[in-house]
């Protein structure tokens, strides 16, 4: 048998449901892979070998089937897990073990997918490199040196790594996409409301969305089939039939895109990422025509201001979401000496357990709230948040997609944007727009630039998420996948 | 200086805030039970304890709810309106911000009409709100068992997110020396309407009723003062009580040359006043935003309309109408509204029972029962039908006072109804002539010098052989037949 | 100009229930004048007659019936808690609204 990491998902499910393998040596073979890299990758915070190994197990005993039961799977440690630590990378959860699975991971242990671990992230999923996680880096398979994209860091590097062929990530302005972009993955942010926040850890409600990870367009698609649909748990969930996301990935494999319009953001070309970047989406964009799609300038004016809203309305709603975080219930409680009041507890509380992205952020969303502040700074970026879906709207009355780089760097070294946090939030220029927006959108391989991995983004309308699966598998049969040196 | 005299050169403004907490069977964002009284923390989950990941969702039951509350009290209702955090930190706050209504409340603009003194004040709505209760602290290590002092608290979340509408006035000036009367019939008027919506328990005593008190005094003619906002006002006497202490307390300020403070004020059951709490003035900004995790609220306009056409009669009116068809005096219908008595004597009027005879168990027997246990009338363990049935009995002679008496009370113990405790317990009044004669010739046989008075013209002394009947009758006897039975025996 | 101070920053800090040291006032309001200043260019925008987007998602009326649903026991309710004691969660003393 050929190495078991190696395979897709949809291989994978192909030789367990033809009993060629047991879904134990499946889960086995990842969870040797684990122990043999991790140390250098560090994509995992908690490693579940024994509830893995079981998952397995039941399913070989043939208690569950279905697409992909017995592909092990892994999941970003901001999603709840009972009985499993989860502690969104944050020393104030430290060794927390929640009493309750997210909706998700429910629907996950349903389809029969033994969950490996949960992997690392930036604390709280505030961060574009995975360097603030409070407990220390994931490295990039590709060079490990380098960061591996934030803030569901761990999740692409798992994948990259070989480490775990699916992962469950979480994208608010990004987080998904842009280190599928950098580890050379597929990352996939579904509408928002598609997938079920219930058991997500709140960074900013409005925004958040969980998703798949997978190494081909194909694998994320089986991922995102699993745990999308309606969740009565979630206020905010759409009570509608999942578009078919699986088939519509069989038909872009196939390769032909003809009648496909490809909006090309505007204000998106020109000198805002690195020439490497611009130059593999250029080429990527050429092949796509080639496969019979149409390529269409559009403008959108107000994408310019989708960075400086995202940063006032993300930080707003983390202000009020992390409160809960404050020694009384669960996590960390600090400097309780019998003579300290509770308030000064608290605060000690969050001031040791929260790093500092976290705090400035905290910080930022408590003045943007603020009463003389609120019309200046939450109120108006909410506005320009409709202006920036007016711009979606309009520009898919014009096209069926929209296209850009996913980030425009690749890769970076470690600490090279930590001390000037506004050159870190660059990072998610181009896919914070979507998650303003609500729509889905998916970050593609498409080339390297200077032997690092450039992602290309690809943005649909609310509810039309088989639309990016479609011209994202032409993509990939297109220019093909990925594969990072070995570790 | 008297109350009345320091009215003569101020004139008070009102406003009350009052927390209803709803009856549902869940809280109003999770499907956790709301039974009073259950074990600390075991009417939790993930969502009202706060847990990370875990998200709300609306009881329909709780936007109905203050719907009804809405309309009942004429306001008008949102087309559409969100729900917002209110973020300030404090411990038996799960989230460290409470779900509640802002800018876009549910209910806004209506009315309350109360009557005092004969005279009708109409009461302004600023607003109905949908918000959370919080959970309960115990504090540990003071003195009292309040917060000053405790080393210590404890914290039980069960009643965390348990509905509460806020039902806020709009200033109320004018009422002059009346301000602390008009407030009690406000929160009397109030209690009475979400009472007749069946929308909560409202017990003043359980919390689930709660006031707080705004109270500003300015000179006539002269603009509206500071107000003081006056917490912790656990019963209707403390609402009239409060409103006239902090009258008195400000005008002494007021006439030494001294300023208001925009100030919160806890009010103390014990000696009347109020003292004061947290200031105004270094109090948080909550940093109001619209909920997230919730989508907006927009009542179907049929569904409004049908909440509207299904509301109970007003109890005010309804009690003037039932007033005058029992005959009752204002005071008494007053005393029968306070006891909850109203409807209790409306069903056992249904059930066939004079309105006489309905009131007197009611307001009387029962409602000395309920006291002495401090339970309410209708859980005193007799129902109007029971009741209508034991008043039957009377009526037909079957019982008398007396008897009719212990037979409640095995009806209250559980014994069954009237007729079979009746029969069990072998109370029935003695009707047998045979048997009544027969008691009679014993006595006076028994008697002979009270019999010869009797016969000599002193009727009056009747009355001692009538204890003795009633004595070998057990009681059973209808007093006045034997009196006449034994006058009719001696030739009287 | 300078869109937030140091002082401001304390204060916010306050609010937010965290104990921040002197050295990292200093480092976070520079950092957060930068961030702040970069951010207010959404008052750049002409938004005068646009409605705010709270949700992106165009639903109303989300709700659930009034219908029991188990609730955890109070051992998991009180199993991550830092201290507890009879059922409760327990806290250090709560500064008095009157000290
Ligand atoms: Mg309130
Ligand atoms: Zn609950």
């Amino acid at each position: 048998m050929s190495d078991l990491t190696r395979m897709s998902a949809a291989d994978l499910s192909k030789l367990i449901t033809a009993k060629q393998v047991s879904a134990v040596e499946v889960a086995t073979a990842h969870l040797d892979r684990i122990a043999a890299v991790d140390d250098r990758v560090h994509a995992f915070l908690h490693v579940d070998r024994e509830g893995a190994l079981e998952a397995a197990a039941a399913v070989d005993r043939g208690e569950i089937t279905g697409p992909l039961a017995g592909v092990p799977i892994a999941v970003k440690d901001v999603v709840t897990t009972k009985g499993i630590p989860t502690t969104a990378a944050s020393k104030i959860l430290e060794g927390w073990k929640p009493p309750y699975d997210a909706t998700i991971v429910e629907r996950l242990k349903k389809a029969g997918m033994p969950i490996l671990g949960k992997t690392n992230m930036d604390e709280f999923a505030m961060g574009s490199s995975t360097e603030y996680s409070a407990y220390g880096p994931t490295n990039n398979p590709w060079d490990l040196g380098r960061i591996p994209g934030g803030s569901g860091g761990g999740s692409a590097a798992a994948i990259a790594a070989y480490e775990a062929p699916l992962a469950i990530g979480t994208d608010t302005g990004g987080s998904i996409r842009q280190p599928g972009a950098v580890t050379g993955t597929v990352g996939a942010k579904p509408t928002y409301g598609g997938t079920s926040r219930y058991g997500l850890i709140a960074f900013s409600s409005s925004l958040d969305t969980p998703g798949p990870c997978a190494r081909t367009v194909e694998d994320t698609a089986l991922l995102h089939a699993v745990i999308a649909g309606h969740d009565p748990r979630d206020s905010t969930s759409i009570n509608q039939a999942v578009p078919d996301v699986v088939r519509a990935a069989q038909i872009g494999k196939n390769g032909d895109l003809s009648g496909v319009k490809l909006g090309v953001v505007k204000e998106f070309t020109g000198d805002g990422s690195e020439p490497g970047v611009s130059a593999a989406f250029k080429e990527s964009l050429e092949a796509l025509v080639k496969l019979g799609a149409e390529v269409v300038e559009v403008s959108c004016p107000h994408f310019q201001y989708a960075l400086p809203a995202y940063y006032l309305i993300a930080p707003s709603e983390c202000s009020s979401n992390l409160a809960r975080f404050d020694g009384v219930r669960y996590g960390l409680r600090e400097g309780d000496d019998g003579n300290r009041s509770l308030e000064e507890v608290m605060s000690l509380t969050r001031e040791a357990g929260f790093g500092p992205e976290v705090k400035r952020r905290i910080i930022i969303g408590t003045y943007a709230l603020s009463s003389g502040y609120y019309d200046a700074y939450y109120g108006q970026a909410q506005k320009v948040r409709t202006l920036i879906t007016r711009d979606f709207q309009s520009a898919f009355e014009k096209v069926d997609v929209l296209v850009s780089p996913t980030t425009p760097f690749v890769a970076f070294p470690f600490g090279s944007r930590t001390s000037d946090p506004y050159q870190m939030y660059l990072a998610d220029l181009f896919t914070i727009p979507t998650n303003l927006y609500g729509g889905p959108a998916i970050s593609v391989p498409c080339g390297l630039s200077e032997g690092l991995p450039v992602g290309f983004q690809i943005m649909a309308p609310t509810m039309a998420d088989d639309r990016m699966y479609r011209v994202a598998a032409a993509l990939e049969s297109a220019v093909g996948t990925l594969t990072p040196p070995a570790l | 200086m008297s109350y009345e005299e320091i009215l003569t050169r101020y004139e008070p403004v009102i406003g009350l805030e009052t927390h209803v907490e709803l009856g549902t069977r869940t809280k109003m964002f999770c499907g956790c039970k709301t039974d009073f009284g259950a074990e600390p923390n075991t009417q939790v989950c993930p969502v009202c304890l706060a847990l990370p990941g875990a998200l709300p969702v609306a009881n329909r039951a709780g936007i109905e709810a203050t719907i009804r509350i809405g309309l009942a009290l004429n306001c008008d209702i949102a087309e559409w309106c969100r729900m917002a955090r209110k973020n300030y930190f404090y411990p038996d706050m799960p989230k460290n911000f409470q779900t509640s209504q802002y800018d876009e409340p549910l209910c806004t603009d209506g009315y309350v009409d109360v009557t005092v003194d004969g005279k009708e004040y109409r009461i302004g709505i600023e607003r109905v709100h949908l918000e959370e209760d919080t959970g309960k602290t115990l504090h540990v290590g003071g003195a009292t068992g309040r917060i000053h002092g405790a080393t210590e608290s404890l914290v039980d979340y069960n009643r965390a997110g348990i509905p509460l509408v806020e039902i806020v006035t709009k200033p109320v000036p004018g009422l002059g020396e009346l301000a602390p009367e008009v407030a009690k019939a406000y929160v009397a008027e109030l209690r009475d309407i979400i009472r007749s919506l069946g929308v909560s328990d409202v017990r003043m005593e359980q919390g689930s009723l709660r006031c707080d008190v705004n109270t500003s005094l300015n000179r006539p003619g002269e603009e509206w003062g500071t107000r003081t906002e006056t917490k912790n006002v656990n019963s209707l006497r403390s609402v009239e009580r409060a409103v006239r202490s902090e009258i008195i307390r400000q005008s002494g300020i007021l006439d030494e040359g001294g300023k208001i403070f925009q100030e919160t004020r806890h009010f103390q059951e014990t000696t009347g006043d109020t003292r004061p709490g947290r200031s105004k003035e270094t109090a948080t900004d909550y940093r109001y935003f619209p909920e997230p995790d919730l989508v907006p609220i927009a009542p179907d306009p049929a569904w409004v309309a049908e909440l509207r056409a299904g509301l109970p009669e007003r109890p005010s009116a309804k009690r003037a109408r039932l007033r005058l068809e029992w005959g009752m005096s204002e005071l008494d219908m007053q005393s029968a509204a306070n006891a909850g008595a109203v409807e209790l004597i409306e069903e056992t009027i249904a059930a066939g029972a004079s309105p006489a005879g309905a009131r007197k168990w009611w307001l009387g027997e029962l409602a000395r029962r309920a006291n002495e246990q401090s339970i309410d009338l209708a859980e005193v363990g007799a129902t109007p039908a029971q009741v209508a049935a034991l008043q039957k009995l009377v009526d037909e002679g079957k019982l008398n006072d007396k008897l009719a008496r212990a037979v409640l009370e095995g009806v209250v113990a559980g014994e069954g109804d009237p007729a079979a405790v009746m029969a069990a317990r072998g109370l029935e009044v003695v009707n047998d002539t045979g048997a009544l004669t027969a008691a009679v010739d014993e006595a006076i046989a028994a008697n002979p010098d009270i019999a010869a008075k009797i016969r000599d013209g002193k009727v009056a002394a009747a009355g001692a052989l009538v204890g003795a009947v009633m004595k070998t009758t057990r009681g059973q006897a209808d007093a006045k037949a034997v009196r006449d039975l034994i006058l009719a025996r001696l030739g009287a | 100009m300078a869109a937030i101070s140091r002082e401001e920053v304390a204060h916010l800090a306050r609010l937010s229930r965290l104990a921040v040291t002197e050295e990292e006032l200093d480092r976070f309001a520079g950092q957060l004048d930068v961030i702040l200043q970069s951010v207010a260019r959404v008052g750049e925008v002409a938004a005068e007659e646009i409605p705010p987007t709270s949700h992106s998602v165009p639903l109303t009326n989300v709700y659930r019936d009034d219908v029991p649903t188990p609730s955890l026991t109070q051992d998991e309710a009180l199993s991550g808690a830092p201290d507890a004691y009879e059922g409760r969660f327990r806290v250090p003393r709560i500064l008095d609204e009157e000290d």
